[in-house]
């Protein structure tokens, strides 16, 4: 079945006292945001989903206090050490205590603390936020594969280990995934959209992603989940929304959905029959890259 | 009493707890020997078996170590297989955490020096503590047995999150010993946490009071504590986890109505606190190490002490930021509790700064080792304060960037150990260790380390996760990886040096009774101590009582006015 087209939701709207406080926070924050370019990125990857940017810049804003923190404490340290190393005998002054000073370092490291708080309140509300939308993907995790099937189509993409399924989604949209795992323990992760989450047994994981760019994403499972822990692919492809809508529709042609049929055939056999799949890659270069 | 106290030395023969009568050094009555280690309950016999046991358990965890960064470093490593792998990074965890680090923190020098630095003659129960020690070497038989059985030793992860830890998943015996191996470590644990706790209520000297307990005393205290509240819910989790697996219960399993995640918050509400549980002890060896070797008192004596109560309180509300990403914790809370622990740990680094500033810093190796403590635990300390939050860690979470965060920790707490070792060696066996050895092995040790963990903290963040055997889709991973894994051959070769050392360092250079100008109670003995412990103590009126001895000019100053502390 089509899914109706709506066009991109932002956040929920928030209450006027929270908003208030977002701004306030958002300040300091705001001017990090505008001036992204010329902050660098400490080693992390700029994300190509909105939620991915947000916790991007959160990553940068917390790594400019660890290196101001960092980097002044160790300027103490190398100090305290070039300085007082010991020339004579003579018995330093013996001071123990200087208050005035202990209250400075319990204070201000609490002040800093929340402000990394709330910066840190803000972000999270927007990655965890679950805006209305249509398209809706359930993610299936097992041992060592996924299932990626679209409620209300006939869409479904089954793969396994180094078979790299495909999950497709559209761009510029919001899309809500429903994550759970048949075995083990899982863990959802595309690195390009500094993005991860537990596939748990028994429950049903909600996250939303809103893509910004088209491409092929790579992802792989992060939590221990036994022998081809380390072969655990998938890979995401976002595309247009007519050529998503395309994709989908594409199952609803006898051939697509004998092709479908067959994946889910083969992974029920695999499944019943208990033998594990082996895959190629574990031996010699023939990496699926 | 206080007459007795304020005479310059108190002849402790009289008191009850002491030795009956001192007939020349060292001397009592009983077996000596192999019969007398097997029966002792001397509680320096029982540090020394376990620093000994802890020491060749660093070594045994290492040596898997240097097996996984070897597989590393090609993206389709060939020299385990994909199981092997899995058995070895779950006993790398599980050695190093459960049979290294605790029990060298809390077992080792702990149980050395903590008597003798509150002028106590043994711990307060000798016997149980010799029952700690045998169940600890032999929990940690039990788990290395794992090795030998035929399905291979335990290969869920040192976590062994549940399902991959039930009966279908693990079905081999290797998981049951592991399960059995921490159920008798846990108890040693256990029973070491009350025994730390009744000597330090219990056997302080007269004069001792709380606020003049060395610092290193007061974090074995707290970590006692943590340990009692924390290790009996690790041991009632293990006994739920092995009922699923023999008993035909479903505590942790779907099909069942159980619930795995349930597992996670029993194993975390131990984990959390465990973390500390190794780190206070570390706090509480450079805490003692550093003013010796400044020639300063502590710097803020009671903001530390403060700083160690409040880490223990809120390490108790933390454990589920191990689990952000399951999506079924409330991310806030456990948010601003962990970042809120930054704030008395800075407390802990500012006053390790404190200490030293204005001081005449010695660089012995144990000083050495102390800053590099220090310096290694700020990034490690830096980077926890990221994954405190919960986007960032949706971000790095089971990535490298966790794996080189906590690296970065216990790499501290390594230098911290070897600190301490290099401290108080001389008094456990009466000769120096050789410090041009040791300085060379700080120096391959400290640089090692960073960059064993530089690389990991980028590759997390370029998203190559943890508990790979293998990155065939990413192979330009590897030159990062090479990096990593001559950090480690480098931390290596370190270890080598320390083992040189303490067996060409052997009967050279007799200690004497206090070869650093220390602080506390246990430089006022002879090197190793006799039986128990005294023959004679000084009158106790600050928590250097040694010092105050030798250096009755120079007291600690109150709050930097110029007068003395003596309250």
């Amino acid at each position: 079945m089509e899914t109706t087209p709506q066009p991109p939701q932002g956040a929920p709207a928030r209450s006027g006292r929270s908003r208030r406080l977002r701004g306030l926070i958002a300040l300091p924050f705001a001017a990090l945001i505008l001036s992204g370019c010329t902050v660098p990125s400490f080693g992390a990857k700029k994300s190509d989903t909105t939620t991915g940017l947000s916790t991007y810049h959160l990553w940068q804003g917390f790594s400019i206090a660890a290196a101001i923190i960092g980097g002044g404490t160790l300027l103490l340290i190398l100090y305290a050490v070039l300085r007082y190393r010991r020339k004579d005998d003579s018995i330093p002054k013996q001071s123990q205590y200087h208050i005035p000073l202990e209250l400075l370092y319990t204070i201000l490291p609490i002040l800093i603390v929340i402000g990394l708080f709330a910066t840190t309140l803000v972000v999270e509300n927007k990655v965890v936020a679950e805006p209305k939308t249509s398209y809706v993907v359930n993610i299936n995790a097992f041992q060592w594969g996924w299932k990626f099937s679209y409620p209300g189509t006939n869409a479904l993409v089954v793969g396994q280990t180094t078979q790299k399924p495909t999950m497709m989604m559209p761009l510029g949209v919001d899309v809500h995934f429903n994550l759970t795992s048949s075995d083990v323990v899982h863990g959802f992760y595309v690195p390009d959209f500094n993005f991860s989450r537990y596939a748990l047994p028994g429950v049903t994981n909600n996250f939303t992603f809103h893509a910004m760019k088209t491409g092929t994403f790579f992802g792989q499972c992060t939590q221990l989940c036994g022998l081809y822990h380390s072969l655990m692919f998938f890979q995401v492809k976002v595309v247009s929304l007519p050529e998503y809508r395309k994709w989908i529709h594409q199952f609803d042609t006898p051939a697509g959905a004998a092709a479908a049929q067959a994946a889910q055939q083969a992974l029920e056999q695999q499944n019943a029959t208990h033998v594990p799949y082996k895959p190629a890659s574990t031996t010699g270069t023939g990496a699926a890259n | 009493m206080t007459d007795v106290l304020d005479t310059p030395l108190v002849q402790q023969s009289d008191a009850p707890a002491a030795h009956e009568e001192h007939h020349g050094h060292d001397e009592h009555h009983g077996p000596s020997g192999i019969l007398n280690w097997l029966t002792t309950t001397d509680h320096k016999i029982i540090g020394m078996s376990y620093t000994i046991t802890a020491v060749i358990m660093l070594l045994i965890g290492g040596a898997f170590a240097e097996l996984i960064r070897a597989q590393l470093v090609s993206p389709n490593g060939h020299l385990v297989t994909f199981a092997q792998y899995n058995e070895l990074f779950t006993m790398h965890g599980s050695v190093m955490i459960y049979l290294f680090a605790g029990p060298f923190a809390f077992g080792a020098l702990a149980n050395f020096v903590v008597p003798i630095q509150i002028g106590a003659p043994d711990m307060a129960f000798p016997r149980l503590n010799a029952l700690s020690y045998w169940l600890y070497l032999s929990g940690s038989i039990t788990m290395l047995l794992g090795f030998v059985t035929a399905g291979g030793a335990a290969n869920f992860g040192w976590v062994g999150y549940s399902p991959l830890s039930d009966s279908i998943n693990a079905p081999g015996a290797g998981a049951d010993l592991w399960i059995g191996g921490l159920l008798l470590t846990g108890f040693s644990a256990i029973f070491t946490g009350v025994n730390l706790a009744a000597t330090i209520f219990y056997l302080r000297a007269p004069g001792m009071t709380l606020f003049r307990m060395p610092i290193f005393t007061w974090n074995l205290l707290v970590t006692a504590i943590l340990i009692l509240l924390a290790f009996p819910v690790l041991t009632a989790g293990l006994i739920m986890l092995f009922a699923d697996r023999h008993f035909g219960t479903h505590i942790f399993s779907v099909s069942g109505g159980g619930v795995p995640v349930l597992w996670q918050h029993i194993f975390w509400f131990w984990g959390h606190p465990e973390v500390y549980i190794l780190a206070l002890p570390f706090f509480g060896m450079v805490t003692e190490i550093i003013p010796v070797f400044s020639r300063k008192p502590v710097f803020g004596y009671k903001g530390m002490v403060f700083a160690t109560l409040t880490i223990a309180a809120l390490s108790l509300g933390v454990w589920a930021h191990h689990m952000f990403t399951t999506g079924v914790v409330l991310l806030p809370f456990f948010s601003i509790m962990s970042l809120l622990i930054a704030v008395p740990t800075g407390i802990k680094l500012f006053n390790w700064i404190g200490s030293m500033w204005r001081g005449q810093i010695w660089f012995s190796t144990a000083m050495l080792m102390s800053i590099g403590f220090v310096v290694t635990f700020l990034i490690g300390g830096l980077t926890g304060i990221y994954l405190a939050s919960p986007p960032l860690d949706f971000f790095t979470h089971d990535t490298y960037f966790v794996v080189a965060h906590f690296h970065s920790v216990v790499m501290a707490l390594v230098l911290g150990g070897m600190a301490g070792l290099y401290y108080w060696g001389p008094k456990m066996t009466g000769y120096m260790l050789n410090e041009t050895l040791g300085k060379i092995q700080f120096w391959l040790l400290f640089i090692g380390t960073q960059v064993f963990t530089f690389p990991q903290y980028i590759l997390g963040l370029q998203g190559m996760p943890r508990r790979m055997a293998v990155y065939p889709h990413d192979p330009q991973w590897q030159n990062l990886n090479l990096w990593s894994t001559l950090g480690a051959v480098m931390i290596g070769v370190s270890s080598l040096l320390f083992a040189i050392n303490c067996i060409t360092s052997w009967k050279k250079v007799p200690a004497g009774d206090n070869p650093w100008d220390a602080h506390t109670l246990e430089w006022f003995t002879t090197s190793p101590p006799p039986h128990h412990n005294f023959y004679r103590l000084p009158k106790i009126r600050s928590e250097r009582p040694t010092w105050d001895y030798n250096h009755p000019e120079a007291p600690a100053l109150a709050h930097g006015n110029g007068e003395g502390s003596h309250s």
